[in-house]
């Protein structure tokens, strides 16, 4: 449990951010203030979604006056090459392009405007090749990213042949677009000894300093990337926003010029990848009693035109297959398929929802075939502790059950349900929807080796305190839970604390801001820093107050000897500790304990606890005209012992509506030739506060929570992003009320208006 | 020259008189707490407020900064976060702050300005107006619910706000700075001395189609601004006829008791169309000059069968606003000719209006399809009709047939169904981002029920019209 944080002028229990935030203080990339001879960047992108590139015609743009320089793939002194996990991507096309709007041209020019109107006078001349989009298509024609994954738990085979009932179907998910608010972007210095400062707005500092590293062929530590805060991530810019990082600084490095590049929105929206979209076929045994008995699976994972994060985003679809349910018998093979879109990437959840997403459908359908409720099944298959995860993991501390059962109760679903039957029955215009979605989500990086983390302490000779870890802060309160863990061990004044930037100099070889353990992995190694200084600290104190270490705590800024408070004091004791030439600075370092994990025979124990969790969604459907609202959600979630009440909340509420949106409204279109058409915020709807659930009510399960989270506060950014396929579910059973006739044809996320009224008056 | 006073400061901007306050404050006054989230008027992360003396009143609105050409803002206080920030916070962003509303905080100072908009302005304090005052700002983030408590609690100081435009309250309460006191003296000083010029420029409204569609080419444009002259901003009523300036904008008509009067759910219809900062700035003639297919006020207002008064020089011409779109983006109005001014009939106490909208997002949306009526009746009986829709052919359509069709009918289901099939001979929708053809043609045949439905609940119901598809 957090304790110990003595009160101050900063109040830790609300974002510390939030005061600039207010008052339009806080600095992102775009904020920077810029040094004279700046140079501008603007992309050529392709016109085709898939061709040769025989020639790229520069001489207009070249002479428009302002237009300092134009960069193609052959100026690239090292690798054109920005691939994280499969070197497939290069930073401009060279021979061939893969997507709409692939970067061939880098233009430099004194302004913005200059640069985008030098970039529309490029052509190139490309032969076009097929152009595909579909997934399914690509599988077929053996476009396949890495190799296929297969989980395999028990006999499936073997186990449907004992089924009273089974049920086989296929189930689509579509892409999201992140919508961070702050587009992408990045801002290159060059420095002496051919060294480059860069400001990034990215979550993976580190893989944009090897990035860039890699492309201008030179060593990691002439770059330094320093990240203050993004306004929004959510993935997108996980290994995203290495690409425009890497273009600003071959800029800088080839011109000595600082070069900048803050992406317009349609820009972003066109050339970066989004959430995969999915397609995938099930197939659910269940036997008498609803058990869940056998579960069969594909996945084909739309990957766009490169590797990107996909194959690791394939694995975690896999880890989520099951949800929150026990199933003795699995088989359930995943590809990555290659297409012509720009590469899908991370999103919040990264491939668990997609995976989830399938189970729920088959569960819906094998429920309404039968005639019952869905909440019948989901019920009857819950995991408990001692269950057996696909992948090998057994269930400890599960509360998959006990979020179920005080979700039921306090929200009093025998009156909700009452409640929607007695509406449908009395209204011929609107309609009503339940639906129950229990989650459960694996925390870790599934590769193993990415679990670790640094953290930089120094406290200064007055008594402040600056804290580097290689956390981003992008709106998720990184940043407030680190002050409140030195502020814990330290004792002094929050405001004493200074979070500094993320940067690569201080803290290096970092894993990205991901994967919802960002705040366990940091934390706990800044713990590990604070409490090195700590206990150097206690040995000055021991001495200048004649006890032992052991004896000595700190609370309030005040040394403490046997619980009974003495004259020292914070400053006091940091100066005596500096005045004896103590080490006041310290680095921490973490790596989860006992996860592990092995590809070959896709078993182990990958997370380090799972999080649980419960919601009940009503909605209500206007049969007239297709539209829908939620009128409330009600939640019950593991946070395990929370650390910030404020923080999490936000994190729940948030990621609950961004769920929502991925499975209504948010609708990312690509035409046959690959074009996106919903790329503006005109074109691409995400939630306004009128679509959002008229009620959300979040309720903190009591548990112990996990020793493996940092002060046994659960890791909270993603898992509530699940929730929101409850909502495609609840707008169905809506539908159905009004045409009970209808079943989707198959399942097919986002549930927009246009599918709710083809389905309400579907003959 | 364009002259405004930008937070505290008169300022003469030497630029473009097409460049964007967003820009102009940016990255000319290097004032970055207004945010760029899109460019167009989509998100709200760069909203500001903008005071006008309007008939000697100082009255602020919200406003997108990054369709707002700087040539709008003249005579004008343009008041960016800066503007507002004092030593202290201001109870809104104390709200914002300790209900959570904010998490990565790019959105921010959007939602403080248009919060600030609301405590400003002269709509009723509850939680709904407030709430509508943030209707055109976008978070990623925070599932809007932190905003919503942040919302009701700035509704509740609201309340003790003694009048409209009462400045001292707002300064004693700590939501402004004191220099707004002193704003009003200050700005009637200032447009005195520099009366708005006319020439042969491009003329802009509120700049929310023209710096969406093209926003380089506008930063170098001269313009002629018609949101400026008050004088093209006016409603009334005349004769049986209500008069509307090409320059109201949809906030002007949304706010005015006459068009309240005729209209009793007129509030419910703009909430509607865009969002709180693109209404403050969307003029009508914009709409029906942009001439989407689906601009809703070219919907309601041919529902209403209006005219259009048209102006070149000293000379004016009337036409019709159905007889107005010829093609695509194709217009009966010369080249240097503009719109002055619309009108229409005052419906008659038997005229019953009703106007829906369905897009994939219900609010700050384009329309899939939309639609407008105007039902005659005496009894049981229509007279008279009047219907548009939107969205279903490359105008703005009248329906005439369908209208005529409806004229001498009972109101019944088999006569709807009838209707319902005639009105697809009207339209030829395609399929794109809005929807499919097939999608399109079924939605206007559920909004057409739902004029019927919701003007003659009893007369009709969704279960008799559903069968009668089958009978
Ligand atoms: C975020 C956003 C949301 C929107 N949502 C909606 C919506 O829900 N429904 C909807 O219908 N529209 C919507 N729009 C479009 C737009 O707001 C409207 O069409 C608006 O009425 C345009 O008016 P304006 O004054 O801003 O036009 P401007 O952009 O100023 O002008 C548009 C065109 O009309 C010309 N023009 C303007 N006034 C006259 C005149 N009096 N005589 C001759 N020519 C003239 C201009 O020269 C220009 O060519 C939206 C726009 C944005 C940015
Ligand atoms: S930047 Fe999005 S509304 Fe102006
Ligand atoms: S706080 Fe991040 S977009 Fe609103």
């Amino acid at each position: 449990m957090i304790k110990n944080i003595t009160k101050g002028k900063v109040d830790t229990s609300r974002n510390i951010d939030s005061h600039n935030h207010v008052t339009g203080r806080s600095i992102y990339v775009d904020d920077l203030p810029e040094l004279q001879g700046t140079l501008y960047l603007a992309v050529f992108g392709s016109p085709v979604a898939h061709g040769h590139l025989r020639s790229v015609d520069l001489s207009a743009a070249e002479k428009l006056p302002g237009v300092f320089r134009i960069f193609t793939a052959k100026d690239i002194p090292g690798a054109n090459q920005i691939g994280g996990i499969i070197p497939d991507e290069p930073l401009l096309a060279d021979k061939e392009v893969h997507f709409h709007e692939m970067p061939i041209a880098l233009v430099a020019a004194e302004s913005e405007a200059i640069a985008m109107e030098a970039a529309k006078l490029i052509t190139a001349e490309i032969d076009p090749l097929p152009v595909i989009i579909d997934p399914r298509e690509a599988f077929a024609k053996g476009h396949i990213s890495g190799s296929p994954r297969t989980f395999q738990l028990g006999d499936s085979n073997k186990a449907f042949a004992e089924c009273a009932h089974i049920f086989e179907g296929k189930a689509d998910s579509g892409g999201q677009e992140h919508l961070y608010i702050e587009t992408q972007g990045a801002y290159a210095i060059p420095m002496e000894n051919g060294s480059l400062r860069i400001a990034s707005s990215t979550q993976g500092p580190t893989a944009v300093q090897r990035t860039i590293a890699g492309v201008l062929g030179i060593p990691m530590h002439k770059i330094e990337v320093d990240v203050t805060r993004l306004g929004g991530g959510f993935g997108g810019k996980e290994d995203q926003a290495s690409a425009w990082g890497a273009m600003v600084a071959l800029v800088a490095h080839l011109t000595n010029k600082p070069a900048k590049f803050v992406l317009h929105r349609m820009d972003d929206m066109r050339m970066t990848g989004k959430r995969n979209p999915y397609s995938s076929d099930y197939k659910i045994g269940l036997d008498k009693d609803y058990k869940i008995i056998a579960y069969e699976a594909t996945f084909y994972q739309n990957s766009g035109a490169a590797a990107d994060l996909s194959p690791a985003i394939l694995e975690r679809t896999l880890f989520h297959l099951n949800n929150s349910y026990y199933i003795p018998n699995v088989l359930a093979t995943a590809y990555s398929c290659r297409t012509n879109l720009p590469p899908n990437t991370a999103f919040r959840g990264f491939g668990g929802p997609q995976g989830m997403f399938v189970i729920e459908s088959a569960i819906h359908q094998a429920a309404n075939t039968l005639g019952i409720d869905p909440i019948v099944i989901q019920e009857a298959n819950l995991l408990k502790d001692g269950d057996v995860f696909p992948y090998g993991q057994i269930a400890k501390e599960a509360e998959a059950i006990s979020c179920w059962e005080e979700s039921k109760e306090r929200f009093d679903l025998k009156k909700i349900r009452e409640e929607v039957a007695n509406f449908n029955a009395n209204n011929e215009a609107l309609k009503k929807g339940l639906a129950l979605m229990p989650i459960c989500f694996g925390i870790s990086f599934t590769n193993t080796m990415m679990n670790n983390a640094r953290a930089l302490v120094h406290v200064y000779s007055d008594g402040s305190i600056g804290v580097s870890t290689g956390a981003v802060e992008m709106g998720q309160g990184v940043n407030t839970k680190m002050l409140q863990v030195a502020a814990h061990y330290f004792a002094v004044a929050p405001e004493r604390i200074k979070i500094e930037s993320t940067n690569t100099t201080r803290v290096a070889n970092t894993s990205p801001t991901a994967a919802s353990s960002t705040a366990d992995l940091n934390g706990k190694a800044l713990a590990h820093a604070c409490t090195q200084i700590l206990d150097r600290l206690k040995e000055v104190a021991a001495s200048s107050l004649d006890t032992s270490a052991d004896k000595i705590t700190l609370k309030n800024e005040t040394v403490y000897v046997d619980d009974i408070a003495s004259d020292l004091q914070w400053e006091q004791l940091i100066l005596s500790a500096f005045q004896q030439r103590v080490n006041l600075s310290a680095k921490g370092h973490y790596s989860t304990p006992t996860i592990h994990f092995d590809k070959t025979t896709e078993k182990g124990h990958p997370f380090a606890y799972h999080v649980y969790g419960t919601a009940i969604f009503v909605s209500t459907v206007d049969c007239i005209r297709g539209t829908y609202t939620f009128d409330a959600v009600k939640i019950v979630h593991d946070f395990g012992a929370s650390m910030n009440r404020m923080i999490d909340l936000g994190q729940t509420e948030g990621g609950l509506v961004q769920g929502i949106g991925w499975m209504t409204m948010e609708e990312v279109i690509y035409d046959e030739t690959g074009r996106l058409r919903s790329d503006a915020l005109s074109t691409y709807k995400i939630p306004d506060i009128y679509a959002v659930p008229k009620e959300i009510d979040v309720h903190f399960l009591k548990t112990d929570g996990s020793d493996m989270a940092l002060f046994k506060s659960k890791a909270v950014g993603e898992p509530p992003l699940l929730y929101g396929v409850g909502a495609y579910f609840s707008v169905i059973n809506a539908v159905r009320a009004f045409n009970p006739n209808w079943m989707p044809e198959f399942y097919d996320a986002p549930i927009t208006p246009e599918k709710v009224l083809m389905g309400l008056y579907a003959i | 020259m364009v002259q405004f006073i930008l937070n505290n400061q008169e300022v003469q901007p030497k630029l473009a008189v097409g460049t964007t306050i967003l820009d102009f404050i940016r990255y000319h006054k290097h004032l970055k707490g207004t945010k760029i989230g899109c460019r167009e008027g989509d998100c709200g992360a760069c909203t500001v407020l903008v005071g006008e003396l309007i008939e000697g009143d100082l009255r602020y609105q919200s406003m997108t900064s990054c369709l707002m050409p700087l040539e709008n803002a003249h005579g004008k206080h343009i008041v960016s976060v800066e503007g507002i920030n004092q030593n202290t916070l201001s109870p809104i962003q104390q709200a914002i702050v300790e209900e959570g509303g904010t998490q990565c905080g790019f959105c921010t100072i959007g939602f403080v300005m248009s919060l600030t908009g609301f405590a400003m302005n002269s709509e009723t304090a509850n939680s709904e107006n407030a709430i509508a005052a943030i209707d055109g700002n976008i978070c990623r983030c925070t599932g809007y619910k932190s905003l919503e408590r942040a919302a009701a609690r700035i509704s509740e100081m609201k309340k003790g706000k003694p009048e409209a435009a009462d400045f001292n309250w707002l300064v004693q309460e700590g939501f402004l700075p004191a220099y707004f006191k002193d704003i009003k003296a200050r700005l009637e000083a200032f447009s005195a001395k520099d009366k708005i010029t006319i020439g042969t420029k491009k003329i802009v409204g509120g700049g929310t189609d023209l710096y969406v569609q093209r926003p380089e080419e506008m930063a170098k444009t001269e313009l002629h601004s018609f949101l400026n002259d008050a004088g093209l901003r006016t409603i009334n009523e005349q004769n049986g006829h209500v008069y509307i300036g090409a320059a109201a904008t949809a906030e002007d008509i949304r706010s005015n008791p006459l068009m309240q009067k005729i209209f009793p759910n007129l509030r419910e219809h703009m909430k509607l169309v865009s969002s709180t900062p693109i209404r403050n700035m969307a003029t009508i003639g914009g709409n029906f000059v942009n001439a989407s297919p689906i601009g809703d006020m070219t919907i309601f207002f041919l529902a209403l069968d209006a005219t259009l008064l048209l102006t070149k020089d000293d000379n004016s011409r009337i036409v019709k606003l159905r007889h107005f779109y010829k093609a695509y983006k194709q217009l009966d109005l010369e080249a240097d000719e503009h719109v002055e001014q619309l009108y229409f009939k005052t419906p008659p106490a038997n005229a019953l209006f009703n106007f829906e909208k369905v897009c994939k997002r219900t609010h700050l949306d384009i329309a899939s399809v939309n639609s407008a009526c105007l039902i005659f009746t005496k009894g049981d009986i229509i007279t008279g009709a009047h219907l548009s829709a939107g969205g279903l052919a490359a105008t703005p359509k009248y329906l005439a047939q369908t209208a005529l069709f409806l004229a001498g009918k009972q109101i019944n289901a088999e006569v709807l169904f009838a209707a319902s099939q005639l009105i697809q001979t009207e339209v030829s929708p395609i399929s794109d981002a809005r929807g499919s053809a097939e999608y399109k043609r079924l939605l206007l045949r559920q909004l057409f029920y739902a004029h019927f439905l919701k003007l003659f609940p009893g007369k009709v119901s969704l279960a008799s019209l559903t069968q009668a598809k089958n009978s």
